[in-house]
């Protein structure tokens, strides 16, 4: 199964946020699950059109994902996701 | 007379109370988050705090116990399919505007949003729904709505008459002055006798710029504006406006006004230096206050930083409450005065940048 990390940044407002497995295929399915176990979360990484925020990154297995609109990118049985904030302002 | 004032500034919110007459800090709530708005809802005693997270998008809690416990509810989103203009799909950018339906409608709220969008609730806020009626006014649709400041049009200003709750104005920059007599269900333009000097026609009916509205609380008809181009005032319930600026004087530019609480004639307002570089006018911090209905504006300093100030005050951070006044700025000072304007002291000089202040 996939596993999902998060940045500490999101601790601050889900205090019991641990990483973990998820199962999905597709980055849509892995934060709806996320959004089940985290109620809220879905809505700090997306905007409410479904699109990944301006200042947010996922990356899967070490690279950043390459449809920032659709979240189409799939995900192979043992992907690491992990989803940080982008360090803007340095 | 109101003892509590809430601050959203870029850090948090702020609490400061009353006592023995004098102002003074107290809790800090969401340290490090920026709020935009800061709002006590009369009716309830609910406080509600507007985030404008840089990372994770807007987001809103209230509190129902003055601030020890916070609860999130679900910020106004713009339903899928939505348009800011063709093919830029709309997502809530800012919350900058937050206000009560009246005890009529002891559940209604409305929250007005970059890029543009009137939010109802009907339900205390625990939903909000946009207000389709205004988002799809022609004006908007057909691209007569931009961003002045901020990269979308957005509503900064809601205005219930306490006559007619049904009866509410919104203040949009930039686009202007729009009533409805139906709750919401439809809009009609008030921008009559106002002037946009950046337009190519300062007259269009679209496009203006009012920076905040506000009625008299004794006199809901008569309605004010601190404008790009000036400040308003009409008499007449927004069906027109005359510019009561002071071209020889301060009372000019600027972001804030207030209205007296017990006086229809008399407001504050807090010059700016120019749209061009915004800061305090010749770095002097000064108030000017009218007693006549905008005839006349009286400029008062005392107590006020006269040299390298370059302070200037949001919209939505200067209040009034009988002879209290009090204001924030953008560098994090925040002032009172308890003669209406004429001296002030010092409440603090180290808050984080200002953006609302609230008298509940």
């Amino acid at each position: 199964m996939p596993t999902v990390k998060f940045t500490y940044a999101l601790k601050r407002f889900f205090p019991d946020l641990r990483d973990g497995q998820i199962e999905a295929d597709n980055l849509t399915r892995a934060l709806y699950e996320v959004d089940q176990r985290y109620p809220g979360l879905r809505s700090y990484i997306l905007d409410e059109q479904g699109r990944l925020r301006k200042h947010v990154q996922i990356y899967l297995d070490g690279d950043p994902i390459q449809d920032r609109e659709g979240l189409s990118d799939q995900l192979g049985p043992d992907t690491e996701i992990y989803l940080m904030q982008a360090l803007s302002g340095g | 007379m109101k003892k509590t004032l809430l601050i959203g500034t870029r850090k948090g919110l702020v609490v400061a109370r009353k006592k023995n007459g004098i102002w003074q800090l107290g809790d800090v709530h969401h340290e490090g988050v920026p709020v935009s708005i800061a709002y006590g809802d009369p009716r309830s005693g609910t406080w509600w705090a507007c985030f404008d997270h840089g990372h994770w998008g807007v987001k809103m809690q209230r509190s129902t116990d003055e601030g020890q416990t916070w609860e999130e509810v679900t910020a106004p989103a713009y339903p899928e399919g939505a348009e800011v203009k063709e093919g830029v799909p709309a997502a809530t950018r800012y919350l900058w505007a937050m206000q009560e339906g009246g005890t009529a409608h002891p559940k209604r709220l409305w929250v007005g949003t970059e890029p543009g969008g009137l939010f109802q609730s009907q339900d205390q806020g625990t939903s909000f729904q946009l207000v389709d009626s205004l988002w799809n006014h022609p004006s908007r649709v057909g691209g007569q709505w931009f961003g002045g400041g901020r990269d979308h049009a957005g509503i900064h200003s809601v205005v219930v008459d306490p006559r007619n709750e049904d009866r509410v104005l919104v203040g949009v920059s930039c686009a202007g002055v729009f009533e409805s007599l139906d709750a919401g269900q439809s809009w009609q333009a008030r921008n009559k006798g106002l002037r946009a000097d950046f337009l190519p026609d300062p007259h269009a009916e679209f496009g203006h710029d009012p920076h905040i509205l506000i009625a008299s609380p004794t006199d809901p008809d008569i309605l004010w504006q601190q404008n790009h181009c000036g400040i308003f005032k009409s008499t007449d319930g927004a069906a027109s406006w005359q510019d009561i600026s002071d071209p020889e004087g301060e009372a000019n530019f600027g972001f804030a006004l207030a209205v007296a609480s017990d006086n229809a004639d008399q407001a504050w307002v807090a010059p700016a230096n120019s749209d061009v570089t915004r800061v305090a006018l010749q770095r002097k911090l000064c108030i000017c206050r009218t007693d006549d209905g905008g005839k006349t504006w009286t400029t008062f300093r005392k107590g006020l930083p006269q040299d390298h100030c370059f302070d200037i005050v949001y919209r939505h951070a200067l209040v009034s409450d009988g002879d209290d006044v009090l204001f924030g700025t953008t560098t994090g000072n925040l002032f009172h005065s308890g003669d209406r304007g004429e001296s002030w002291q010092v409440i603090s000089n180290y808050l984080p940048m200002v953006y609302s202040l609230q008298l509940i």
